[in-house]
């Protein structure tokens, strides 16, 4: 019974109130959740190794992948981890994004800035970070990155005491595989 | 060495979100803006309010805005005892559906009245319009008794 649906929708008709008026076309729609959040115990040791600036991921029991940020559980096995392992804060770009849209309340990105997949060395999983000191346009795959911390009175339980990540200038790392980065020879 | 304490910290998730509108819920915004409520007319001469852009049953295109009032009845409502940030009023209120003189359908909005005793369905209220306007659900204030001064 009911008719094909056009792809193009008609036109609408106004009441004579609405004529000749400015329409309004974009409308805010804010969305946001304040919220108390109790890290557990992987994420607190990670936050609280990232306070004396280390790093700590996890070791899966079966694959020996190491996952960071350790989350308390491997995403490959679903078993509860019970190795913490501490990682350089050396590494490469797996992927990158160039951001050149602001993002409102975040001033202290400065446009255009790069975030980036940076896999430790020794992790078996990239995790986000902003690259800098280089232009973004000489951001690449296999780029050798190192963290800047940030000054030690400044460290606090957080990811952002890590301001961005730096080129080390060592030549670039060939990414051979997507899947098993940072074990290579393993891939499939 | 381990720290057995548990680590807590506030977390905020925002995301400040502006979108376009389409032409129906535009017209709708618009209205709000100029101080006129609007909804949209089906085939069988009945009018939602707010306007969809397409029949909810027959999934139609709907084109024809049109001007309900801006009094109505309360055909459900609850009373919210602790309104919680960013509500639209600090001390306690009803929300309410509210059917406007015109419309087939019952649109959401908030009532203000002194305490639920005062509340009850089938009332007739009217909406409270703020003196600025921008084209947003909150250009109306609430909505109040109908013949609250």
């Amino acid at each position: 019974m009911t008719a094909p649906l056009d792809p193009v929708a008609p036109p609408i008709t106004l009441p004579p109130s609405l004529r000749d008026v400015e329409p309004v076309q974009r409308v805010r729609t804010p969305f946001r959740l304040d919220y108390e959040v109790s890290a557990g115990r992987s994420m607190a040791a990670y936050l609280r190794a990232m306070k004396e600036k280390r790093i700590l991921g996890e070791r899966c029991p079966v694959t020996g992948q190491v996952f960071v940020p350790p989350r308390g559980v491997t995403p490959t096995s679903g078993l509860v981890t019970t190795e913490l392992v501490e990682l350089p804060d050396r590494g490469y770009v797996e992927s990158f994004c160039v951001t050149r849209v602001p993002i409102p309340g975040r001033d202290d990105l400065q446009l255009p800035y790069v975030s980036a997949w940076i896999v430790l060395d020794g992790a078996s999983v990239g995790f986000l970070g902003l690259v800098a000191d280089i232009p973004p346009e000489e951001v690449r795959l296999g780029l050798r990155v190192q963290a800047v911390w940030r000054p030690d009175d400044e460290l606090g339980e957080t990811a952002d005491n890590i301001k961005y990540w730096a080129p080390t200038g060592e030549p670039d790392v060939e990414i051979t595989s997507y899947e098993y980065v940072g074990q290579p020879g393993e891939a499939p | 060495m381990a720290d057995d304490t548990v680590l807590r910290g506030h977390v905020t998730l925002e995301y400040p979100f502006t979108r376009s509108t389409g032409p129906v819920v535009g017209a709708f915004l618009t209205g709000l803006r100029e101080g006129v409520i609007v909804g949209i007319r089906r085939a069988d001469g009945s009018v939602l309010v707010p306007p969809c852009e397409y029949d909810p049953e027959t999934a139609e295109p709907l084109t024809e805005i049109v001007e309900v009032a801006d009094t109505g009845v309360v055909t459900s409502w609850c009373w919210n005892g602790a309104p919680r940030e960013r509500q639209p009023f600090t001390s306690p209120y009803a929300w309410a559906l509210i059917t406007l003189d015109g419309a087939a359908t019952p649109m959401l909005h908030a009532v203000r009245v002194d305490s639920p005793a005062a509340m009850q369905t089938g009332m007739r209220v009217r909406a409270k319009w703020r003196a600025e306007r921008e084209g947003h659900i909150s250009d109306i204030e609430c909505f109040v008794p109908e013949d609250a001064s």
